[in-house]
């Protein structure tokens, strides 16, 4: 059995309320049969799941541990130097098989029977298969053809690397769609280097942080950084556009271009006399690497993937669900592979400001967790996402719940949830 | 390696996680000398070669910011950390200049009352004797607990 099928029998509903997605039912936050449902639906269903960058596994039989939800994979580049990704679970007796994060090697041989397998997840050799002297081995219709490693559908966009289940679903660059895929090559314009990963875990729905990400509402308001140290940011100009499904969306903010980065570092160090300033602005520099000077694009491929450029760090955050109320996130931070000393110098010192550790991220696993904690006995309540409901169009603000909307329409369509009758 | 020079570096560790269990952040700068480096990395990324940190300040101005943004700009729940330092060990020794390992675990208590390991790791750490005592020229912060529970927002 490749587990693949569907496991759920009854058929599951958790209503929406409202057809706009503007109000949220908290089960799918807290219900481990939602969590279930999604494995299937959504993880093992028609989506692409974002496994890592090609610059982690650039050599031939180089390969990483990887998740597609809650199933663990393994992305590898095999001896012809196709991607490959295969369930991390052996064809004999689903013992895992890669047991490093990652590293090296063109044979993945699972310890328990020594059943091995080629990085294309392909089994090739089995002990004892023949017998030995008088004993028998295995029966003449085992045919090593049939017991390869469950592989995935595997495609790259720009060096992005992606996983899917689906025999189905589009091919990947189709599936990010060409609104998204703008935004995906204004960030991959060029060759990139892989400069490592933090990881992060939260006791937190992973829904939660998509909406987090999707919800730029919040960021002036729990992010206090730049307010509390008086780092003015004016004449900003705000883009929000989503795919067709709502399920991807980019959100693109875009200094006044008459700025210029020297005028931005002049307007960091601005201070009040009854304010805070920073000491070293330095971490708040900033180069111009694209048409539009942008300190933020934030952009979530669903499900697994959020492009991040803020400032000059450059980050391909992996959202992993681990359970109903754990998910983990992986910041894989980038550079290009042309970078000049100083410029690498400064992705590095802006890492102080995104990840576990980020000046203006790390309230944000805080605020998951809030409301995971909060919605315990939640009964029939639900979330409102009202802001700017009645006025779709206006796609040029942070002040808007827009875009976490356009989510949950794709996402209960994804699910198969029904809703009400009001809008 | 003599005595007295372990017993020096012993206390400056300890008087460096004192000021962060003890909630001195305004302190912690002050164990630097003011071009030193701090940096907190995860032992997957020190172990391949690569430099992504969590955290990394190369003087004690940005560590002061650190300070400054934790007390009135970032929102966490306050931490309640116990340091635990064991294996320190001086691997060289100049005239005025050591370097140092230390092997650290945090725990940390939630305002709940529940008590849990937070981070275990090393400090790779390179003193030097300047006429205030011994300071930190550099200290690398590298942690085995790769995945960070909610938040980092305190110096380890």
């Amino acid at each position: 059995m490749d587990g693949t099928g569907p496991i759920t029998q009854e058929l599951l509903d958790i209503p929406f309320p409202r057809r706009d997605g503007s109000r949220i039912p908290y089960a799918v936050f807290n219900s481990p049969e939602v969590y279930a449902l999604e494995q299937e639906r959504i993880f093992r269903g028609p989506t692409w799941s974002f496994l890592g960058l090609e610059a982690e596994i650039p050599k031939n039989g180089d390969y990483k541990r990887s998740y597609v939800g809650e199933t663990p994979v393994v992305m590898t580049r095999a001896k012809d130097g196709e991607l490959a990704a295969w369930v991390n679970r052996c064809s004999h007796r689903g013992a895992e098989i890669c047991r490093k994060t990652r590293g090296n090697s063109v044979v993945h041989t699972c310890v328990y029977h020594q059943w091995s397998f080629s990085a294309k997840g392909d089994l090739q050799g089995v002990p004892f298969r023949r017998g030995q002297k008088d004993q028998t081995g295995m029966p003449p219709d085992f045919d090593v053809k049939d017991h390869g490693l469950r592989k995935l559908r595997v495609e790259s966009y720009r060096g992005l690397v992606f996983g899917s289940f689906s025999d189905t679903v589009a091919p990947l660059a189709e599936y990010i769609g060409p609104e998204m895929r703008e935004y995906v090559d204004r960030i991959f314009n060029r060759p990139i280097e892989y400069l490592g990963c933090t990881r992060q875990f939260s006791n937190s729905n992973w829904k939660l942080y998509i909406e987090n990400v999707k919800d730029p509402y919040h960021a002036s308001l729990l992010h206090l950084f730049h307010t509390t140290f008086n780092i003015l940011r004016v004449g900003m100009k705000v883009t929000t556009t989503t795919d067709s499904t709502g399920l991807h969306s980019a959100l693109l903010v875009v200094k006044n271009q008459e700025e210029t980065a020297e005028g931005y570092k002049a307007q960091n160090i601005r201070t009040y006399q009854d304010g805070f300033r920073l000491q070293d602005p330095s971490v708040l520099d900033m180069v111009q690497e694209y048409a539009e000077l942008s300190t933020n694009h934030i952009q979530p491929i669903f499900p697994q993937l959020v492009i991040q450029q803020i400032h000059n760090t450059l980050v391909a955050r992996q959202l992993i669900a681990k359970a109903h109320d754990k998910f983990e996130l992986v910041f894989h931070f980038f550079g290009y592979a042309d970078d000049t000393p100083e410029l690498r110098a400064m992705r590095i010192k802006q890492a102080n400001l995104v990840g576990p550790a980020g000046y203006i991220s790390m309230e944000d696993t805080e605020a998951t967790e809030l409301v995971q904690r909060g919605i315990v006995g939640h009964g029939t309540a639900q979330s409102v996402l009202d802001m700017s409901r009645h006025k779709p169009d206006e796609t040029a603000t942070m002040i808007s719940e827009g875009l976490v909307r356009r989510f949950w329409e794709g996402y209960r369509n994804l699910m198969g949830f029904s809703a009400g009758d009001l809008a | 390696m003599s005595l007295p020079l372990r017993w020096q570096l012993l206390e400056l560790q300890e008087a460096y996680i004192a000021a962060i269990d003890d909630d001195r952040l305004e302190d912690w700068p002050g164990f630097f000398t003011d071009d030193g480096l701090y940096e907190i990395i995860p032992k997957e990324n020190e172990d391949f070669g690569l430099p992504a940190p969590i955290l990394r300040c190369d003087n004690t101005a940005m560590m002061r910011d650190r300070v400054a943004s934790l007390r009135h700009a970032n929102i966490f729940e306050q931490p309640t950390y116990r340091h635990m330092i064991s294996g320190l060990r001086v691997i060289e020794e100049g005239a005025d200049t050591a370097l140092m390992r230390t092997n650290y675990l945090v725990v940390n208590t939630s305002l709940e009352g529940t008590t849990s390991v937070y981070q275990a790791g090393i400090y790779k750490d390179v003193v030097v004797r300047t006429e205030d005592g011994w300071k930190f020229r550099e200290k690398r912060v590298v942690y085995d607990t790769s995945r960070v529970q909610t938040l980092l927002a305190y110096p380890i």
